[in-house]
C-alpha cells in the first residue's frame, strides 16, 4: 500500500514501501528493545539507551501468571508511551488480527510484532503484512517459519524463544535452528534447493535469496528469555542482530541498572573484559522459570505455524 | 589506500562498509577511541541518538574525546542520521549528549512515526545534475545552519545535507541504495585532505633538509 503525498513533490514522495519498512529495523541493529507497560517505564528504558520499546499491558511473565486471553493494548495507553519517549515504540497484535493492526498503524505506532505472547486470533492465517505501510516483526523457530513470514511481509524476524520465563534455552534453540539452516543451505547444490523449500515449507524464491546471500534478507533478533547481559551477548555471540528483552527488566530488583547494562553488553557481546565488569552488582534478576517446568499447553513458542 | 573507521555501537554500520569496501577503502568498525589513531576518516552510522548518548556517556569513556579531538584535526566525519544528529551542537529540546562538532541545529523524527517515513528524490548540486535517491527513517532535518556550513540539499521540512570544512552529515541513508555518490563524494574529501597532509609533510621534509644543508 504505498501512498503518494500531496505537496510539489508529488510524484517524488514515497511511504511505506518495502525498502523502506525494512529499513526501520536496520536502524535498530546492535540495540535492545525493552518491554514496557506505561510511560514512566518506556523513559527508563530510553534513558537507559533502549533503541526502542514494546508497548503493552502486562509483561509476558504476568501473563502467563494470570491467564486469560492476551490482547492487543489499550490505544491510550499505547499513545501515552509513544508522547514520552523520542525512540521508535512497537505495539503487539494477536496472530491473525490484522484490525489490531489498522488500529495501531492508524494511532502512529512505529512497528507492529504480531505475536505468540498474545492469544492467537486466527489458529490457520498470519496477517497479509504487505497491505501496511509500516513495518512488521514476527517471531520464528526455523527458517522455514522465518521465509513464510518474511513471505508474508514482515520486515524483521525475532526468535520466539520463550517468553515470560526468564529461560534462554529455547532462544537459543531458535536461533541455533535459524542460523544453522542458513548455514546448511548455502552448501546445497542448486537442484537441491527445491526440495529443501517444501520440506521446511518456505517460498522457494526466499530460499534461492537466503542461498545466495548466505542471511535473512530482514533483520533478525533474539528474544523470548533473556534475563541478563550475559545471556543478551550470548545470542549476539552466536549470531543475532540485536535483542528483545521482555519481563526480564521491569521484573527485576534493579531495572534502570540492569537495562543499561543489557544494552553494552549488546554493544561490547565479545569483550569478555567489559561483560564482567557491567555484569557486577546489578541487583535481584527477574525470578525464573525453567521451561522445562511448564505443563504441557503453556508454551507460548507453539502457537503460530 | 585509505582506512575508513565506521562507529560500530549500534546502528546500521555493516551497510556502511558494504559501500565502502567497493569503492576501494580498507574498513574498520570502531567501538572505542583508541582505535582512531590511524584512521583516515569515520563514519557514524544511522541508529537511535538516544543509545549512541547513553553508550558514550559513561565516566572515563575515551570514545568522545578521541572523536573531538581527531575531528578538530581535521580528521573528515560523515554522519548520517543519526550521525547527523550526534555531530550537531544543537539538538531542538534536547541536552542529550553529542559530539557538537558541526555548527548546525536539528529537529529529531522531523517527518514524524514510521509511517512516515520516506523515499524522495532530491537534488544534490555537489553530486551531479541526476536526483539522488534518499531514504529517510524517522530522519531528522536541520533548522539552521551558521559559520561557515555549507548546505548541500534542502526539502520542505528543512536542510538534508550539509558540509562544514571535514564535516560532512545527511539527513538520509545513501547506505541503504546502490547509488554510491555521496560515499564517493566523502572518500573524494578523505583523499584531499590525505593529499593535504602528504604535502605538507613534503614541504616539513624540505624544510627540515634545507636546514640542514
Amino acid at each position: 500500500m504505498v501512498r503518494h503525498m500531496k505537496g510539489e513533490t508529488a510524484e517524488k514522495v514515497k511511504v511505506g514501501t518495502e525498502l523502506v519498512k525494512k529499513a526501520l529495523p536496520q536502524m535498530l541493529k546492535g540495540g535492545v528493545i525493552m518491554d514496557v507497560v506505561n510511560a514512566d517505564q518506556a523513559k527508563i528504558a530510553e534513558e537507559a539507551g533502549a533503541v526502542a520499546v514494546m508497548a503493552l499491558e502486562r509483561v509476558p511473565a504476568d501473563i502467563r501468571a494470570d491467564g486469560g486471553v492476551a490482547r492487543m493494548s489499550d490505544p491510550e495507553l499505547i499513545t501515552a508511551i509513544i508522547n514520552a519517549v523520542s525512540i521508535p515504540v512497537m505495539a503487539k497484535v494477536r496472530i491473525g488480527h490484522f484490525v489490531e493492526a489498522q488500529i495501531l498503524q492508524a494511532i502512529g505506532v512505529d512497528c507492529i510484532d504480531e505475536s505468540e505472547v498474545l492469544t492467537p486470533a486466527d489458529e490457520e492465517f498470519h496477517i497479509d503484512k504487505s497491505k501496511f505501510v509500516i513495518p512488521f516483526v514476527c517471531g520464528c523457530r526455523n527458517l522455514g517459519e522465518a521465509l513464510r513470514r518474511i513471505g508474508e511481509g514482515a520486515a524483521m524476524i525475532r526468535t520466539k524463544g520463550e517468553a515470560g520465563t526468564g529461560d534462554v534455552v529455547e532462544a537459543v534453540r531458535h536461533a541455533r535452528a535459524v542460523l544453522g539452516e542458513i548455514r546448511r543451505l548455502t552448501t546445497m547444490r542448486d537442484e537441491e534447493r527445491m526440495t529443501y523449500a517444501r520440506q521446511i515449507g518456505a517460498p522457494f524464491e526466499l530460499v534461492v535469496q537466503v542461498a545466495e546471500t548466505g542471511k535473512l534478507p530482514v533483520v533478525n533478533f533474539a528474544a523470548g528469555g533473556i534475563a541478563t547481559p550475559a545471556d543478551a551477548a550470548l545470542m549476539m555471540q552466536i549470531g543475532v542482530e540485536g535483542v528483545f528483552v521482555g519481563s526480564g527488566i521491569f521484573k527485576s530488583g534493579n531495572p534502570s541498572r540492569r537495562a543499561e547494562a543489557i544494552v553494552k553488553a549488546t554493544t561490547f557481546y565479545n569483550e569478555p573484559e567489559v561483560l564482567a565488569q557491567i555484569s557486577r552488582d546489578l541487583g535481584e534478576p527477574m525470578v525464573g522459570r525453567s521451561v522445562r517446568s511448564l505443563a504441557e499447553g503453556q508454551e507460548l513458542a507453539s502457537r503460530g505455524w | 589506500m585509505v582506512s575508513v573507521g565506521i562507529l560500530a555501537l549500534q546502528g546500521d554500520f555493516a551497510e556502511h562498509r558494504f559501500m565502502m569496501e567497493p569503492l576501494g577503502a580498507q574498513v574498520y568498525l570502531v567501538k572505542h577511541g583508541s582505535q582512531l589513531a590511524s584512521l583516515d576518516a569515520l563514519i557514524i552510522p544511522g541508529g537511535e541518538s538516544t543509545t549512541i548518548a547513553r553508550l558514550t556517556s559513561s565516566a572515563g569513556d575515551s570514545l568522545l574525546e578521541a572523536v573531538r579531538m581527531k575531528a578538530s584535526e581535521g580528521l573528515p566525519v560523515y554522519g548520517t542520521c543519526m550521525g547527523a544528529i550526534f555531530l550537531a551542537r544543537e539538538i531542538e529540546g534536547s541536552s542529550q549528549g553529542r559530539l557538537a562538532l558541526m555548527d548546525i541545529k536539528v529537529r529529531r523524527n522531523a517527518f514524524g512515526p514510521q509511517r512516515f517515513s520516506r523515499e524522495q528524490m532530491l537534488n544534490i548540486p555537489s553530486l551531479g545534475s541526476e536526483p539522488f535517491p534518499a531514504i529517510f527513517i524517522r530522519g531528522p532535518v536541520i533548522l539552521n545552519v551558521w559559520g561557515n556550513v555549507e548546505v548541500l540539499s534542502a526539502v520542505e521540512e528543512g536542510i538534508v545535507m550539509a558540509r562544514q570544512d571535514n564535516l560532512l552529515v545527511s539527513a538520509f541513508h545513501p547506505e541503504l541504495t546502490g547509488d554510491s555518490r555521496v560515499h564517493r563524494y566523502f572518500l573524494e574529501m578523505v583523499r584531499q585532505r590525505k593529499q593535504m597532509c602528504a604535502a605538507s609533510r613534503w614541504a616539513g621534509d624540505v624544510e627540515a633538509g634545507s636546514r640542514r644543508h
